[in-house]
């Protein structure tokens, strides 16, 4: 039932909303590499929920793929596997497996890397997030949990985080998550989730990972969400979320107070910020996956909202996209972008 | 009708997650000593590419090796030596392991696991060769079977529901704590026939009654120490699962651990709830170091997602009781602990 009227919903706002942004911004030339990761013959990509570098250039690629199971004979439905974390070498040659049948994996939205190279990864499904060290051998740290079971049938909000008596999406003030789909983080450390697609909030904890505070409900007012797919904080702790459903990026400072949205970008599904003296963001107009004919393109962005230019469009050919759902832009003008829809990554390299 | 929907879902939602959010509550024990203890860190040395998971379950056996029963993407039992290094898998694939929740090692050495999706109880050898088993898992041929809902069905002498640990008296007749929708303590023989039970499938907070058995242990004499989890306190009962003595003021009931030697030790752990609501940090998560009648020796460790500290202790292990070897839910690790050697006299206050 609740997954009907989601869909209705969806349905509604693509029809009350073309997600065409509505903006003269100038094309932005590119081209893509073919062929940027090279796969052992028996591995394949799947839906390709993150993709990352550290500062070596080594590509991290966390994946829909295998076997999402259900166990029967339990005395509950216990659900495992599904998704894959892959490293490859700055040639995008494969170097080997991260997190292998680990208990946190099973649908893959988001890995990205911090600025000591700590590996992080967003399940949107065992609701976690995961810090691994540099090498991917150990687990640092851990928030929220995996629920032990799922409902046979699915009961509407079982699995959610939960309002804990507030309102809907705003979730309960601890690391419970319901579907999160991205980490980001400030330069003190703290550690800020999007909380995500079930929750319609952002949640901020310390570097040791202590609940500090969290903020949203869904909504269209500002500071509330459709959902939150996707963040980035700034090098002076602002906060950039990407409000899908509500086709915006709504900005905050590092407490959660509503700055600024900038809602000319259709419906902002991936974020990127760049490093250095002049950041800029990258922002796709993610096309939904049952449609290749709208969107897709990609933007630049000035973190005051202006917009420098923008590429690309939804399709299925090499410099097309597919519902992109990650942006790594460690290198300027070098992005790897995630593809949902085409089970790929793209290197792209914008002129 | 929407809004209408989501307000019932909500509210449906809220008095569910009541009483998982909140399952927390701050040891009445006053003026206990702090026992000063180092931590090894995650000391444990999993094969090259693979992890832990949810470290539920954790236990020595004589040679000091180290056993952890967990959830990975699958439930897994796993031997390390006594530093930590990796020896060999157990039970790989078998029928007996879906949900892990406790591993106990008897004195013979055999292995025993619990596991609280397959209702089963599984004795090993020390070789790794499968002895006994109690308790039946759920037929796959029932299909993807509805998830329960109303009170418990009747308990049966020979199934589990959702059981969780395992402990044995010096006859070595079987005590199982059972477990999460049934409320009892039952006792076997060592051939596995059925004795007595104490509770029943219905939860109650009267003596010998049961809200969540959640682990158990037997000490030399043959009593019987449980974890009581949502009545927030330990029980003790006899050797014939009569209630003897109540332990209320360390918080949670949430695991306990009785050791070796000629005087045994009660160890028991105010875990913190899962989830870490706001304060829980606070008021939850250390361990008691108590005399078997309930006497506080001293306390140590907090909660907190980094070594040295605690993210839901499940299991605890305590062979020796001045090394401690803890598994956590929230953290995927195991600790081993090293506590300043501590003696009745010095207790404080209880």
């Amino acid at each position: 039932m609740k997954r009907l009227l989601a869909a209705l919903i969806s349905t509604a706002a693509l029809a009350g909303f073309p997600a065409i942004a509505q903006n003269a911004a100038p094309d932005i030339q590119f081209a893509s590499a073919p062929n940027p990761l090279t796969m052992p013959d028996d591995i394949y990509l799947g839906e390709v929920g993150g993709v990352a570098t550290n500062a070596q250039g080594d590509i991290f690629v966390y994946t829909r793929t295998g076997q999402p199971t259900v166990s029967l004979g339990g005395s509950r439905a216990f659900a495992h596997g599904g998704s894959r974390l892959f490293h490859f070498d700055r040639n995008g040659r494969y170097v080997g497996e991260i997190g292998k049948d680990s208990y946190g994996f099973m649908f893959a939205n988001q890995v990205r890397i911090d600025p000591q190279n700590n590996i992080w990864v967003v399940d949107q499904m065992t609701s976690m997030v995961i810090e691994f060290d540099p090498t991917g051998r150990n687990v640092l740290l851990l928030l929220g949990r995996k629920p032990e079971s799922i409902n046979i049938p699915v009961r509407a909000g079982a699995a959610e985080g939960g309002p804990g008596g507030g309102p809907p999406g705003a979730g309960r003030p601890q690391d419970v998550f319901d579907r999160p789909t991205d980490v980001a983080w400030d330069n003190a450390g703290n550690i800020f989730v999007a909380d995500g697609l079930g929750n319609a909030r952002i949640a901020k904890f310390d570097k040791d990972g202590k609940f500090i505070k969290s903020w949203g409900q869904k909504g269209t007012a500002p500071g509330q969400f459709g959902n939150v797919r996707s963040i980035a904080v700034d090098a002076q702790g602002n906060v950039y979320a990407a409000d899908g459903g509500n086709h915006r990026i709504q900005v905050f400072d590092n407490n959660g107070t509503f700055k600024t949205e900038y809602d000319n970008l259709g419906n902002p599904q991936a974020l990127c910020l760049t490093a250095g003296a002049n950041p800029v963001l990258y922002v796709s107009d993610s096309n939904p996956p049952n449609n290749i004919d709208t969107a897709g393109e990609i933007y630049k962005m000035g973190l005051d909202g202006k917009i420098m230019g923008k590429f690309g469009h939804a399709g299925k050919q090499l410099g097309e996209f597919g519902t992109v759902n990650a942006i790594d832009c460690r290198t300027p003008n070098q992005l790897y972008v995630g593809e949902v829809g085409n089970l790929r990554v793209q290197k792209i390299t914008l002129r | 009708m929407k809004r209408h929907l989501t307000t019932v879902c909500a509210l449906a939602l809220v008095l569910a997650a009541g009483g998982a959010a909140f399952a927390q509550k701050q040891a009445t024990a006053t003026n206990v000593k702090e026992i000063p203890f180092t931590s090894s860190g995650n000391f444990l040395k999993p094969p090259p590419g693979e992890y832990l998971g949810e470290s539920v379950a954790v236990a020595t056996n004589s040679k000091g090796h180290v056993f952890v029963y967990m959830r990975s993407a699958n439930t897994r039992l796993w031997e390390f030596d006594q530093n930590g290094n990796f020896v060999r898998e157990i039970g790989k694939g078998y029928y007996g392991f879906l949900f892990a929740h406790s591993v106990r090692v008897d004195p013979q050495d055999n292995i025993w696991t619990v596991d609280e999706g397959a209702n089963m109880v599984t004795e090993f050898s020390p070789e790794g060769r499968v002895m006994m088993v109690l308790g039946r898992r759920p037929p796959a041929v029932a299909g993807a079977v509805a998830t329960r809902t109303g009170p418990n069905p009747p308990a049966q002498k020979y199934i589990f529901c959702r059981p969780t640990d395992v402990g044995w008296d010096q006859q070595g007749n079987i005590f199982i704590s059972d477990g999460y929708c049934n409320n009892r303590v039952v006792k076997y023989d060592k051939n596995g026939h059925f004795l007595a039970q104490a509770g029943s499938e219905k939860p109650g907070n009267g003596p010998g009654e049961f809200n969540l058995p959640h682990g158990l242990q037997v000490d030399h004499q043959g009593n019987v120490y449980v974890a009581d989890r949502s009545n927030f306190r330990y029980q003790v009962l006899d050797n014939n699962l009569k209630p003897k003595a109540i332990y209320g003021n360390v918080g949670v009931g949430w695991t306990a651990c009785v050791s070796e030697g000629p005087h045994q030790y009660l160890f028991a752990s105010n875990s913190n709830p899962n989830g870490n609501p706001p304060g829980s940090w606070d008021i939850t998560g250390e361990i008691y170091k108590m005399e078997l009648d309930g006497t506080i020796i001293g306390r140590f460790g907090h909660a907190g997602k980094r070594v040295p500290g605690f993210q839901v202790v499940h299991m605890m292990d305590c062979r020796n009781p001045n090394s401690i070897i803890t598994g956590e839910i929230e953290s995927w690790r195991v600790q081993r602990l090293t506590l300043q050697p501590q003696t009745a006299k010095a207790a404080s206050a209880q």
